[in-house]
């Protein structure tokens, strides 16, 4: 690739805008890891006190379910599930805070059309590398929904954490416009 | 006449379950070097780099390829004058209880689909089962980890008859076109055609077995699986779905009898990860291929 976007999170809307599908970034900071099951339960979380739980406003969500620690890191292998699943919580997450997703695959027009509305940006990274992802986490703290498992709500720090813009603030979309 | 026991049947399960989680099979990873050797698109240059780098990084460190260690699929072939006991998986739960935890791998199975979706929190149960084969001597076991994205992607279609070959070929690329990218290309494709409604998802899957880079027996099945090759990278979904050349390393076909008004078709997507073995048990050592 010709360039790397190197990216802070938590990612300001302002860079969010900056950013168009198809760029190759790396992200370095807090990620949020949550899918299927504990999507469930930060919407239920979300309708009952009607804001974000855990200090997520603003922040970005990994869906990723990590195997557990090896080789000294915070997890032997961790990398994106498919965004898909989460694409009935998506929108309303965005509306609520929550920035930037992190996964792989295609996503709905619901949530390319949320990206829009709220200045917010999906990332996708390469689904099969997590070997070579878990080497860019530097730490891990589960903060919520411990009794899941895997499915836990975890607060890692990443550092040059590769992917690449999926869908950015104007709806353009790395898997159908071949940007 | 040989028997096969369900101590070796666990046994060959639970050695094989670290070894398939960490170390990518030799001609999956062959086909990952020579993809990236041959793409040009940026994009899936990227992603091939980081898979290759991925590969190199598990073995090393003895650590997942992939954070989905999957389900644990256990098949055993046996030929006409090998005796099986009805338990013959009776222990291979525990084997996967144990191989999990002592490998540190992923528990991903719940406990029933609709009713209770908790963690079993030692991936079982595993899904086996059982196929005599006409071939004197064989005692076969296939194990493969599937992950849940791939499984994903893969459907069962029941096509009339008059759609034949090209109707074959267009569900196959649609599946692609429509589900790939969710799961984690460059993909083993494996494509089942015939037999029945339960049946044909099977054919697929048995079909994720053959080693990428070994061509099929048939002539005609050889033919056609290059036509969906062809047809598959083509699409130019690519590598992690980002565009590029390499969509899928193989496609591999089987096909069955079926009823006259049938054309059934199943494609089972297998990932850039395609963790699976084949272990010969009527081997003292249980040597195995793949």
């Amino acid at each position: 690739m010709s360039e790397v976007r190197r990216l802070t999170l938590p990612l300001s809307r302002e860079v969010a805008a900056t950013l168009r599908a198809g760029e190759a970034c790396t992200l370095t900071g807090p990620l949020f890891t949550l899918r299927d099951a504990g999507h469930v339960r930060l919407l239920g979380e979300l309708h009952g006190q009607g804001s974000l739980p855990y200090g997520l406003a603003g922040q970005a969500i990994f869906y990723a379910g990590p195997t557990p620690p090896a080789a000294g890191r915070p997890f032997g292998a961790v990398g994106p599930t498919t965004a898909s699943r989460m694409d009935f919580a998506a929108p309303e997450l965005h509306r609520a805070g929550i920035v930037a997703t992190v996964g792989k695959g295609r996503r709905s027009q619901a949530v390319r059309q949320a990206c829009i509305d709220t200045g917010s940006v999906y990332f996708a990274a390469v689904g099969g590398a997590a070997a070579f992802l878990a080497k860019c986490v530097e730490s891990s703290d589960t903060i919520g929904y411990d009794d899941l498992g895997t499915e836990a709500l975890r607060r890692i720090v990443v550092r040059d954490f590769p992917v690449f813009v999926g869908i950015d603030t104007q709806g353009r979309d790395v898997y159908d416009a071949r940007c | 006449m040989d028997i096969v026991t369900k101590e070796q049947v666990a046994a060959a399960v639970e050695a094989a379950i670290p070894q398939l989680a960490c170390v990518l099979p030799a001609d999956v990873r062959a086909g990952l070097e020579a993809a990236r050797a041959g793409e040009d698109a940026p994009r899936g240059r990227v992603v091939l780099e980081q898979l290759c780098e991925n590969a190199r990084i598990a073995e090393e460190d003895r650590v997942p390829l992939c954070q989905d260690t999957g389900t644990v699929w256990a098949s055993l072939e046996i030929g006409p004058d090998v005796c099986v006991r009805g338990d013959v998986f009776a222990d291979v739960d525990a084997a996967v209880a144990r191989a999990y935890g002592a490998a540190r791998l992923r528990r991903s199975v719940v406990r029933d689909a609709l009713f209770d979706r908790t963690n079993t929190n030692d991936n079982t149960p595993a899904f086996c089962d059982i196929h005599p084969v006409d071939e004197p001597g064989a005692a076969r076991l296939h194990v493969m980890l599937k992950g849940g994205g791939s499984d994903n992607a893969s459907r069962v279609v029941m096509l009339p008859p008059g759609a034949g070959r090209a109707g074959v070929v267009e569900e196959v690329v649609r599946c692609v076109r429509e589900k790939g990218a969710n799961a984690c290309p460059p993909l083993v494709v494996g494509v089942g055609v015939g037999a029945t409604f339960d049946k044909v998802a099977g054919l697929a899957k048995r079909a994720l077995m053959r080693p990428v880079g070994e061509p099929a027996r048939d002539g005609r099945t050889r033919a056609f699986e290059e036509d969906l090759l062809a047809a598959v990278n083509a699409t130019g979904v690519g590598p992690g779905g980002l565009g590029g050349a390499y969509t899928a390393l193989a496609v591999h076909v089987a096909t069955a009898p079926c009823h006259i008004a049938a054309l059934p078709v199943a494609v089972n997507m297998g990932c850039s990860a395609t963790r699976r073995v084949t272990i010969d048990l009527s081997r003292p050592e249980g040597g195995s291929h793949v």
